[in-house]
């Protein structure tokens, strides 16, 4: 069955984030004869639009007005909201990043709309729509169909594919009027402090080397970080050194912390208890340096050390120095 | 200043999950715990209620095992407890449980509500941005720390933390905070905490009491329908153990393994 599908595109000043990327690709693979149209707000909609476009969007419609230079729920959601009413939307698409979890919260109960939220697969059955999403903090997985329209699904970040840019696609770019002026939207942005600037973030992170325990405090994390460097990937934790003091919580990977989905996990000095698990365990490949044989991580792993990670970790980063030409 | 706190009653992290073929889970003997966000959002809310002074009120939509949530909770030091059950509730979704916990609310009065990032059973984190929508009041998620609350002046100001770093937002009040880890260290119960929540009996609500209309909540009502639930498939082998004379070439060994993967 043929699906009208509204992508919401998540603007990062001016940048599209990778994860609303993605979505779109989601988006093409339960189109099945309908229309992907994005929904582009903020600064730099228009080129934003244009790179939908290129990457499989049939059109897109902008709203640049100055009430969405920052993302604020409120005037977000009003204005998804009246989009998808006037378009009729089947089904409305939005990473499972922090913002794309409030808004699809919001437009759920404004659309009285079924909502999936951070789904790992998507596919068509018989011409509906079926997700899959763990639960459980991933000890199980759960498939979910949606019960009416529309429907509002989340992805997990890098779960599915970016798509190749096609410079060659064109479609139509509609400027739209905010939903709500100033006046109407409670929430202020009195100031944004970027934090880890010129890291890689976990979140996008193709790569992710970790610090637990083992590493033994504040200096330990050194090395990892230096490894995670030498890989272009970004530096993680377990809880453990999180509530040691030895890192600062942006970067704990687990149950209360960040759910990952890297290419490449390297654990180092973690031991891989369930909580920290529930944050990596959907990682494709998993490698774990460990002194003890018997940590859980080894569970998970496909290739593991049991050695000593302060000698291990930085003879991988000088190998990988040497190979990657850095 | 009223403050409200939700929470959910979810199977210990540390529980062994079982699943029918039937999608019925089940975790053995395992006990049903505070969902661990909720911890943050108890200590928050009692935090706040020591520096302006006030009232907390923990609710929680559930059948009667809710209750130990919600003991736990009063145990911690919150002054009241609402359990949200009808068996018309059964088989809410995350918009239905937002309509369920927003009538409650708004019998209670609340100035500031307080819900953790997510339960960690579900894991959709759909609930507080829901709530808030339905009440029609400002979210604030994801919120690492409250910088100022003015209760008089009905203003709060937090830190928010996104993928990119700290969003600084203020909102009038009434609003929806819904807080992550980093915001407190929770406390653990106290004596006569635990006293307290031992003699405790909650308040229990139905459908009718809050004025939801059945046809509004509960398995029917869904927006969506979970088809299966089913254990992931095994990770394919078992570890390929690394070893070598040397650091040096235990990495060099390693780092062939990983290039050949494509990984890096």
């Amino acid at each position: 069955m043929a699906h009208n599908i509204l992508v919401w595109i998540e603007n990062v000043k001016g940048h599209a984030a990778a994860i609303s990327h993605e979505a779109i690709g989601a988006a093409r693979s339960i189109v099945d004869g309908g229309k992907v149209t994005a929904a582009v707000f903020g600064p730099n909609a228009g080129e934003l639009a244009k790179e939908a476009i290129a990457l499989g969007a049939d059109d897109a419609v902008t709203c640049d007005d100055a009430t969405l230079v920052e993302f604020r729920p409120e005037p977000t959601v009003a204005l998804l909201a009246r989009l998808a009413r006037d378009a009729g939307a089947d089904v409305i698409l939005a990473g499972a990043s922090t913002r794309g979890r409030e808004v699809s919260g919001a437009l759920a109960v404004e659309l009285n709309a079924g909502a999936i939220a951070d789904v790992t697969a998507l596919e068509l059955k018989d011409g509906q729509i079926v997700a899959t999403r763990p639960v459980y903090a991933g000890k199980l997985l759960a498939t979910v169909a949606p019960a009416r329209k529309p429907a509002i699904i989340t992805t997990r970040s890098r779960a599915f594919p970016k798509p190749h840019a096609d410079a060659g696609r064109s479609g139509g770019v509609t400027g739209v009027a905010p939903a709500l002026g100033e006046e109407a939207i409670a929430s202020k942005i009195v100031d944004f402090v970027v934090e880890g600037e010129g890291e890689v973030s976990l979140a996008d992170a193709r790569i992710i080397v970790s610090g637990g325990r083992g590493v033994g405090g504040p200096d330990g994390f050194k090395p990892v970080a230096e490894l995670a460097r030498a890989l272009g990937g970004a530096l993680g934790a377990s809880r453990a050194a999180v509530d040691a003091g030895w890192i600062p919580y942006a970067h704990q990977v687990g149950q209360t912390g960040k759910t990952v989905t890297p290419d490449l996990y390297i654990a180092c000095g973690i031991s891989g208890a369930i909580q920290h698990q529930a944050g990596m365990r959907t990682s494709k490949m998993i490698v774990a340096i460990n002194s003890d044989p018997e940590a859980p991580i080894f569970k998970l792993a496909r290739y593991g050390v049991v050695g000593d990670l302060f000698k291990i970790v930085p003879a991988l980063t000088a190998e990988f120095k040497k190979r990657l030409g850095k | 200043m009223n403050i409200v706190v939700c929470t959910k009653q979810v199977p210990d992290t540390a529980a062994t999950l079982k699943v029918d073929e039937l999608s019925n889970v089940s975790w053995g003997e395992a006990p049903l715990v505070l969902n661990p966000w909720d911890e943050f959002t108890v200590e928050e809310a009692l935090r706040l209620k020591e520096k302006h002074g006030g009232k907390v009120t923990v609710v929680a939509m559930g059948p009667d095992a809710t209750r130990d949530a919600l003991k736990q909770a009063v145990a911690m030091g919150c002054d009241e407890a609402v359990q949200l059950w009808d068996p018309v509730f059964d088989g809410s979704d995350a918009p239905a449980t937002a309509i369920v916990l927003a009538k409650a609310i708004e019998k209670i009065g609340a100035d500031l509500v307080l819900c953790g990032k997510q339960a960690i059973d579900g894991d959709t984190g759909l609930v507080p941005p829901g709530l808030a929508h339905r009440l029609g009041w400002p979210l604030l998620a994801f919120v690492a720390k409250v910088r100022e609350l003015d209760p008089a002046g009905k203003t709060l100001t937090v830190e928010r933390l996104l993928e990119e770093g700290r969003q600084v937002v203020s909102s009038r009040l009434p609003a929806v905070v819904a807080v992550v880890k980093e915001i407190n260290e929770p406390r653990y119960p106290s004596f006569m905490g635990i006293r307290k929540a031992s003699k405790m009996q909650p308040s229990v609500w139905s459908a009718a009491d809050l004025g939801v209309d059945a046809a509004g909540a509960g398995r029917s009502a869904a927006g969506v329908q979970w088809t299966r639930i089913f254990a992931p498939p095994p990770r394919e082998g078992t570890v390929e153990l690394v070893a070598g004379d040397s650091p040096e070439e235990i990495a060099a060994k390693l780092a062939d393994k990983l290039m050949a993967e494509k990984v890096i």
